[in-house]
């Protein structure tokens, strides 16, 4: 089947297989390998993008479920900016290690930064339970996600 | 992992869902938000031949106020209902629970219809739509039926919906009482209920239990104990008579029985607080 | 001013935060353009004989190219670790027998990622299933033996042949604990993966492998796939994480070269997660008894460690290398005169043990911590006070441990202070007494845990390190250390550049190949810094002095009145700096005689012993056996710190990882051998909503055994915190009559642990 999705500001069109998943539409069709796979059960979040502005597990999505959508990866995320403040926060928090979860990471603590413009540190790390890291111990991310949110990370 | 090959069919209407349905039947798959489905897809669980997207139907995602009742529309996310003010005015038991249903990501994908649908009894919105004396509203070839939700969940996985059906709403009575109380335990925030508890009402509430059988389960005998006047303690230790809970990896069916007593103790204690 | 010990941001970040990094997956090389991609069909039983393989379906299923057993590809059998029986070899693919669940036993290739899963699906094997070996007592009794020319399910044994029967005969008081130290899976984010390209005539392969040490895949590779040295190339791209599980390469790879050799055309492969769970190589398991006794005053006399290691299906460094670590530091920070160790290896039907994050120390830790709580529970004293009481005192190093190991140096009761003052010890007994009298259902503990580890254990294989400074100037550093996580990037170059006087920005740190470093450890054992890093800091002094001589030229004077200005990064005359070379000038004089660089291989003496005290505050639901870890308190002292961000990074990790042990994670097997967690569902793994923020307190003793002063910080917080926050939980229900809870310590063990006490 065909589908046309709007990904980082650009319409891609392309013939698909119908069970091809977003995710691997995004690395694999559109070589937009910014984005992760890290488990098979919906569990990691290291594929998580925006759709349509919300974060969402990009594995668990057919690309045919996002025909028609706008989809944002984390290539995408500074748009015309050298870093999102979100990504700038990760960096001066050390807030990411061997970088692996890092890209669902970020995408997931700026769709919830969209929904909790100031969130208290419980709510920074019951809002990314979604998402798994072996390296850090959370302990960074969570400052890096609080220190965004004083700095308009939630763009 | 990837699921095995399909034919993906998007309906655009509910009548073009439901003549697919009719057209591909047993072989057919409903997918929503598909945060049920295609987990079970991708480690080959389910095998669907067809697959029958109706994420498109914007017109069954909804809540209304329909004056006795809420209407809730089978495609309404679990975000949508965490944030529905009308929810949290007039049946503040599902927009709470429906915050604690997976992770965020999950909650923007996922649909109340497909969270009933499913049929898992370690799913916390069946146990709430129970206790709330929820009605669920399928549309198929013969046109509309309503089920009363103690009718829909039936065992595992299994529900009272035809092949050739589609849920289309979720009918909540608005409750006579104002208390309502939600226990859900789990080892890890992002884990399915090792046991949950759903309490509509406050002084005869009813109440409902997450992962405690093959479908979830009014807990009676504590109902009727609390009907009867009796304390929330004498209650509460009633709470899993007649439930046959799964013994498992994350817990034994003698400590899910604990559990249920303890949390249908603390979530009553919840409900009276609020009323 | 140096710029070692102060805070520098990651040179690596920017790229792994705007496009992500580039692992294995990601690569778009030429020489993988047109690569089939593996697929390998594994074992769902634990125990069989393979009676038949039918790949004719596999086939003929849409984009399959080919499909290849153990008998079609010619791979030499890894062998088993030293002192194992060569019996116990693993060949890379299961012809004969399947010992676990996962194990490979045929690989599909096909076209697309996607036709693989579909057509591995349809390889039929006939398996013959043989009693399945699971728990260590099944092993030991032997009634089914994985290896019968091997006669035993015994791998290896080490320690005392004989327990001494009076080594507790001057003690008082003497507490027994048997105590399961569970089996987990590392799961690193990224699972493996690996990528293979031949070159035309088959002379040469490269492999992109994520990996912690290139070269070490490359040596093991070669020898399995018969090629001669150099023949093999092994690149290293991103790594999504290791913690000791890729340390090797593993069978698979040698799978995916075999069979891009046999089809010419290159080939990528990465698991699936639900294949990494079983696949790739767990850690721990260890099944210890522990005894532990001494006098009324809180003296300990005398302690002994018994360990049955699991090594799973095939012996690797499991079956000799973590038990012989965890006998090592069998006495921790403590100076007992009487240590007695004894350790067995089995094998089971299970997947192969190696290391994990600690590796064989944070089971010691495990054993002598508990030991500790239990033995002041039984004297009634204060956790805290016996530990004081037995550590070995900061004038005794270098001590010399009666297992025969040396420690460096330590300051152990300092640390002890330091964290019980941080936490405000009196107040948390305060709270925890009135919640006790109040009979709270939210039930406060609080644990301590006092660790010495091992670090850089191989300290005689060393390290290498080569700088070189280019013509514009700028440098190349390059070390045999392989960071996945660890910010070599910054920490090395921050090594140069304080050296040097060269800015950050202008030093590159390559890592992870060997056609570039050919001779390198790679990193694990928390040895990077120093051992890599001192190679680093050698070269560069090296290249100072080389440069000092050139500029002596240059300048024409004496190299004794030759200076170099860090701050400028340029060399002049003492007294004369406006007339000064640059870097990139010196470079170029080198030009004609080998450039501008020096090497280094550098090794210490003994190994270094990074300690520290950590607490853990727990709260416990009584009712339902919950635990919360509600705080977290720890001193990690690993000598001098280069760059506290990068340490305190590795020490939050750590915690997390050992706190995750404590109270969640286990790798659980039925009675059958077949996995029950074998997803990122099922498996436990802690997540942030499970976690507090932690309370770091800084502390630095340096070690004399490298210039640099430092010794390793990867393991040390996965070392502490498991006890910690173990000894937090039975701490929080001690006065429930609860004297031990195994971990992980879920609720439903707690309640378990809670009732049976009751029972009592």
């Amino acid at each position: 089947m065909q589908v046309t999705i709007r990904v980082n500001g650009n319409n891609t069109t392309h013939e698909i297989e119908d069970r091809l998943l977003l995710v691997h539409y995004l690395r694999d069709v559109l070589g937009l390998t910014g984005t992760n796979i890290g488990c098979d059960t919906t569990s990691c979040g290291a594929c998580t993008v925006h759709l349509n502005g919300e974060s969402v597990k990009s594995c668990t999505m057919l690309a045919a479920q996002a025909d028609g959508a706008e989809v944002t990866t984390i290539e995408g995320l500074a748009g015309s900016d050298e870093m999102h403040p979100m990504q700038r926060a990760f960096r001066e928090n050390h807030g990411l290690q061997c970088g692996f979860c890092t890209p669902g990471m970020v995408m997931a603590a700026v769709g919830l930064l969209r929904e909790q413009a100031n969130p208290t540190e419980e709510q920074v790390r019951s809002g990314l339970e979604g998402n798994l890291c072996r390296c850090t111990g959370y302990h960074n991310i969570v400052q890096a996600v609080l220190a965004a949110a004083k700095e308009g990370g939630a763009r | 992992m990837i699921p095995a090959p399909f034919a993906y069919r998007r309906a655009g209407s509910v009548d073009e869902a439901l003549s697919l349905l009719a057209e591909h039947g047993d072989e057919a798959k409903v997918l929503a938000g598909g945060h049920s489905l295609l987990p079970l897809m991708k480690l080959r669980l389910a095998v669907p031949e067809v697959v029958v997207d109706v994420g498109r139907l914007q017109d069954l995602s909804y809540v209304r106020d329909e004056g006795d009742a809420i209407a809730v529309g089978a495609l309404t996310r679990h975000r949508d209902l965490e944030t529905s003010d009308l929810l949290a005015r007039e049946a503040p038991l599902l927009s709470h629970a429906a915050g604690f249903v997976g992770d965020p990501q999950v909650r923007h994908r996922g649909t109340l219809g497909g969270s009933l649908v499913h049929g898992d009894p370690a799913s916390d919105l069946p146990a709430v739509v129970l206790a709330m004396g929820g009605t669920l509203v399928a549309r198929g070839p013969r046109g509309s039926r309503e089920i009363p939700a103690a009718d829909f969940f039936q065992s595992l996985f299994e529900t009272a919906m035809e092949p050739d059906e589609l849920l289309t709403e979720v009918r909540i009575p608005k409750p006579q009482s104002r208390g309502w109380g939600f226990e859900k335990f789990n080892q890890r925030a992002i884990d399915w209920a090792t046991v949950g508890v759903a309490v509509s009402g406050d002084q005869r509430p009813a109440i409902a239990l997450v992962n405690m059988g093959g479908t979830p389960l009014r807990a009676t005998a504590a109902e009727q104990a609390l009907a009867d006047g009796g304390s929330v303690a004498d209650a509460a230790a009633l709470a899993a008579d007649g439930t046959e809970p799964p013994s498992d990896l994350s817990a034994s069916a003698d400590y899910r029985r604990h559990l249920a007593r303890v949390l249908v103790r603390r979530a009553v204690e919840d409900a009276r607080g609020r009323a | 001013m140096s710029i070692l010990g102060t805070r520098v941001v990651r040179a690596e970040d920017p790229r792994l935060l705007t496009v992500g990094g580039t692992y294995v997956d990601d690569l778009r090389e030429p020489a993988l353009v047109g690569a089939a991609h593996a697929t390998f069909v594994r074992s769902p039983v634990a125990h069989a004989r393979i009676s038949s393989i039918d790949v004719q379906d596999a086939r003929e299923a849409p984009g399959v190219v080919a499909v290849f057993t153990g008998r079609d590809l010619d791979i030499s059998p890894s062998p088993p670790a030293p002192m194992v029986t060569a019996a116990m070899a693993r060949p890379a693919l299961a012809t004969d027998v399947v010992r676990y669940v996962g194990e490979a036993v045929a690989v599909v290739i096909t076209d697309e990622r996607y036709q693989g899963e579909d057509a591995a699906e349809l390889v039929m094997v006939d398996y013959d299933p043989l009693p399945a070996v699971v728990s260590g007592e099944d092993a030991v009794r032997g009634e089914t033996l994985l290896f019968p020319e091997a006669g035993t399910n015994v791998a290896w044994t080490g320690g005392a042949e004989q327990l001494d029967e009076h080594l507790f005969d001057d003690c008082e008081v003497v507490v027994t604990q048997v105590i399961d130290n569970q089996r987990l899976a590392p799961a690193p984010l990224e699972v493996r993966s690996a990528a293979c390209a031949w070159s035309d005539d088959q002379g040469q392969v490269t492999l992109w492998l994520s990996t912690q040490g290139a070269q070490a895949a490359r040596d093991e590779l070669q020898r399995q796939l018969g090629l001669e040295e150099g023949q093999l190339r092994v690149v290293a791209p991103d790594v999504g994480g290791g913690f000791g599980a890729k340390i090797a390469a593993d069978p698979e790879t040698a799978a995916l070269c075999a069979a891009s050799r046999r089809l010419g055309r290159p080939l990528r492969w990465v698991e699936s997660r639900s294949e990494n769970m079983i696949a790739m190589t767990h850690g721990r398991a260890q099944h210890q008894t522990v005894t532990i006794g001494g006098r009324r005053d809180g003296t300990v006399l005398a302690y002994r460690i018994e360990v049955l290691q699991d090594s799973g299906a095939y012996p690797r460094e499991s079956s000799w290398l973590l038990p012989i670590l965890t006998m090592n530091m069998a006495s921790g920070v403590y100076a007992i005169p009487k240590v007695e160790t004894a350790a067995r290896s089995i094998v089971t039907n299970t997947t192969p043990l190696s290391a994990y994050r600690g590796a064989g120390r944070p089971e010691a830790t495990a054993a002598i911590e508990r030991a500790m709580d239990l033995f002041a529970s039984e004297i009634g004293m204060d956790p805290a006070e016996v530990r004081r009481r037995n550590f070995v005192a900061p004038d005794a190093f270098p001590f010399q441990t009666p297992s025969g190991i040396t420690y460096d140096s330590g300051e152990y009761a300092k640390a002890l202070d330091t964290v019980l003052e941080a936490a405000g010890y009196p107040d948390l007994q305060e709270e925890q007494r009135r919640r006790r009298e109040r009979g709270d259902p939210l039930q406060l503990g609080f644990g301590l845990s006092a660790y010495v580890e091992i670090t850089a254990p191989d300290n005689a294989v060393g390290e290498t390190g080569r700088v070189e400074v280019g013509a514009d100037g700028s440098v190349t550093v390059y070390t045999g250390s392989s960071a996945h996580g660890q910010g070599h990037a910054t920490a090395f170059a921050m090594l140069a550049s304080d050296e040097l006087g060269i800015p950050m920005d202008r030093i590159k740190v390559l890592h992870g190949d060997t056609a570039k470093i050919p001779k390198g450890a790679g990193t694990y054992g928390s040895r990077s810094l120093q051992l890599g890093g001192s190679a680093v800091h050698e070269a560069s002094v090296e290249v100072v002095k080389r440069a000092r001589h050139l500029a002596a030229e240059l300048l024409e004077a004496d190299e004794g009145d030759i200076v170099l200005d860090r701050d400028a990064g340029r060399w002049h005359v003492k007294g004369a700096p406006a007339t000064a070379v640059s870097w990139g000038e010196l470079a170029q004089q080198a030009e004609g005689d080998g450039g501008l660089a020096a090497d280094s291989d550098f090794s210490e003496e003994r190994p270094t012993f990074p300690f520290g005290v950590h607490l853990a505050v727990v709260e416990v639901d009584v009712e339902t056996g919950a635990v919360r870890l509600v705080r977290f308190v720890s001193v990690d002292d690993a000598g001098r710190v280069v760059n506290p961000v990068l340490t305190e990074g590795q020490r939050h990790g750590g915690i997390a990882q050992g706190a995750a042990q404590a109270l969640l994670e286990h790798m659980v097997y039925d009675a059958d051998g077949n996995p029950q967690t074998g997803n990122l569902a099922d498996y436990a793994f802690i997540t942030a909503a499970e976690l507090p923020s932690f309370e770091l307190l800084p502390m630095e003793t340096a070690t004399p055994l490298n210039p640099l002063g430092v010794k390793g910080i990867g393991e040390a917080g996965t070392i502490g915190s498991t006890p910690a926050v173990q000894n937090a939980v039975v701490n929080a229900i001690t006065h429930l009559g609860v004297r031990h809870v195994d971990m992980p310590a879920t609720a439903q063990r707690v309640w378990a642990a809670i009732n049976e006490a009751k029972e009592r």
